[in-house]
């Protein structure tokens, strides 16, 4: 069975849930309408031989309503078929339901999503951060997270707060200015304060 | 006249069942131990949370992420070109794989992965293969010194150095290779690289048979391994392991034969399985692999296109002047080349709007890269897909029921680098 069948399976199962297969470079997506239904959508899937799950990745659509959308990447091992399914989430809901009561790989993939764009997987039994530590305050693959040092049009709201390690080497200061003056690498020493190194330099 | 012996070896879900029976009335008070992120056993800057009762582990907790530099992120934030560099950086025993998987995963995009010269494809076929045996010798050195068996690791290591000779050869780095681009190479290769590649298959295939000697049968070697760390075929599918751990556990899956990119479809290779899914199927599976790809290797040497010296002079890059750089030459003297040249630089390759994934074969498994293109020269979202980093997620399943001992030698089986795992 090609992936076009499955994929068409699965339409024919769902009906106008499901978008028709999109194909690019030989790569089917099904755009799910409805975020709720993943459950459904994937465990039938894994009924049809869809049995591994490569991956889950998010997308921050940043500017657009909705502003998350999630991919999840399924294949048969047995025929080595694969398709994705694409669902859009809201930004005031940010939630969606766990898929790891069917295919126990999406555990640290639906923590891993969680840690960098804040989308939260309801009945997953353990969404805690997994890349950056306990207790950091930020998600920071949003697209409003700027990176240190590089020039952004986006308002600095990833920084409002005081972050931990402010001052260290990859951290920019709290401010109104853009993330060029927010650069602690870039001040230049008149306006440093005092410190060990002016001493020295003294 | 030799003697023969019968060694009685019951099947593995039976040998499982009993040291489990022997283990259940023992009961005692339990103990929180810390492993890592700083242990020589835990390859990097992994960190288990061990809990145990007495020296048998009841629960583990791998803590991951100290080495997270936010690669996607970067991404985001310059050119498909620009960050080659990020990938040598991921799984760092095998950058020119990674260096390959990333170039095709941006030439899918770009929708020209096929037309490859065929050249080129022989190079990164070479050097995907010399990668896969670099990473699995490493490996291989490491599991055996965790295990105790401090000889394999100097063994290994002297095979690797030549392996990082051909790199330097080849792209001027031993480490940071950075070899390939979009649509080609960074150069062609110098004209002795294939005598110097024959020479080191004939003489890794020697150096691997003593490895073989000093390991496979070995008493020590297989007390250790066997049965532990036991995965059976449909807990590896279900955790989505990739690489030589899931063929270890006997599923017949390999990229290379399953959706054969590059020139993989011409080269005659096996693909090695398991039967069991414990740590000693998964060795005896990268041995077998690295003999692979010597084979995959000699028959490279034997087909490449344009021959060891090239002097057909056979292209290695796509001729097309809006992906590949152009000539210095005809950069000086040409309008429509400088103005190429100057595009690539500023602006990046012109990607189309769309979507793609590209999973390649890598040394510890499935390396993908799923591109999210809006359009021109920067990716608006680049996630990578690590082998390590799923297939460390079995660890809290596998575990349990091991000794404390036995941690090294699941954690050495399952080959892993926190440097790809963590991103």
């Amino acid at each position: 069975m090609t992936a076009l069948e499955s994929a068409n399976q699965i339409k024919a199962r769902f009906g106008d849930l499901v978008s028709e297969p999109a194909e690019f470079r030989s790569e089917i997506t099904l755009k799910i309408a409805d975020a709720e239904k993943i459950f459904d959508i994937c465990s039938f899937a894994k009924g049809i031989g869809f049995d591994y799950l490569v991956d889950i990745t998010s997308i921050d659509n940043y500017g657009e309503d909705p502003r998350w959308t999630v991919l999840y990447h399924l294949r048969a091992i047995g025929n080595g078929t694969e398709f994705r399914i694409k669902i859009d989430v809201s930004e005031e809901k940010s939630e969606i339901p766990s898929v790891l009561p069917i295919w126990r790989t999406a555990n640290w993939h639906e923590r891993e999503i969680y840690d960098m764009m804040g989308i939260r997987f309801r009945g997953h039994p353990d969404l805690r951060r997994i890349l950056m530590w306990e207790g950091y305050p930020h998600h920071p693959l949003r697209k409003d997270f700027p990176l240190a040092g590089k020039p952004t049009e986006l308002p600095g709201v990833a920084f409002t707060r005081v972050t931990p390690m402010e001052g260290g080497p990859f951290v920019t200061l709290p401010s109104s200015g853009d993330s060029i003056e927010r650069e602690p690498r870039v001040r230049v020493p008149e306006q440093a304060e005092p410190g060990i190194s002016d001493k020295r330099l003294k | 006249m030799a003697t023969v012996q019968d060694i009685e070896i019951h099947d593995s879900a039976a040998r499982t069942a009993a040291a489990a029976e022997e283990l259940q009335d023992v009961q005692g008070e339990r103990m929180v131990l810390n492993m890592g992120p700083s242990h020589p056993a835990t390859h990097g800057v992994l960190r288990i949370v061990l809990e145990l009762d007495g020296e048998v582990i009841t629960k583990a907790d791998p803590d991951v992420g100290y080495l997270h530099r936010g690669d996607e992120k970067i991404a985001e934030n310059m050119t498909y070109t620009q960050f080659i560099p990020y990938t040598d950086r991921l799984d760092y025993l095998a950058p020119l794989a990674s260096n390959v998987a990333y170039a095709l995963a941006v030439e899918k995009l770009l929708g020209i992965h096929e037309k490859l010269p065929p050249r080129c494809q022989y190079i990164r076929v070479m050097c995907c293969e010399l990668a896969r045996i670099s990473a699995h010798l490493l490996g291989l050195g490491a599991f055996g010194m965790d295990a105790g068996a401090i000889t394999i690791f100097l063994l290994t290591f002297t095979e690797r150095e030549k392996i990082y000779n051909l790199a330097e050869a080849a792209s001027g780095a031993r480490l940071t290779t950075s070899y390939t681009r979009i649509g080609g190479l960074m150069r062609d290769i110098p004209p002795n690289w294939c005598a110097q590649v024959k020479q080191f298959c004939d003489e890794f295939e020697v150096a691997l048979a003593e490895v073989e000697t000093l390991l496979t049968r070995n008493r020590i070697w297989v007390d250790r391994l066997r049965d532990v760390g036991v995965v059976s075929k449909e807990m590896a599918i279900d955790y989505g392991l990739s690489g030589p751990n899931l063929r270890g556990s006997g599923v017949d899956w390999d990229l290379r034969k399953h959706q054969p990119y590059l020139c993989y479809q011409d080269m005659e290779f096996d693909i090695p399985i398991g039967s069991v899914g414990d740590s000693y199927d998964r060795y005896m599976v990268r041995q077998e692999e690295m003999r692979q790809s010597v084979r995959i290797l000699r028959q490279c040497l034997q087909k490449i296109p344009g021959g060891w010296g090239n002097e057909a002079k056979e292209p290695v890059n796509i001729a097309d002047g809006k992906i590949t750089l152009p000539s210095k030459q005809k950069v000086l003297s040409s309008m429509e080349e400088l103005i190429h040249q100057f595009m690539l630089v500023t602006e990046g390759v012109n990607c189309p709007p769309g979507e793609i994934y590209f999973g390649h074969e890598n040394p510890k498994g499935e390396l993908g890269f799923y591109i999210n293109s809006k359009g021109g020269g920067t990716p608006y979202r680049l996630k990578i897909r690590s082998p390590s980093f799923v297939n460390l997620s079995i660890l809290s399943e596998v575990l349990p029921g091991c000794m404390v001992s036995d941690v090294p030698v699941v954690l050495g089986s399952l080959d892993f680098v926190m440097g790809e795992c963590d991103r």
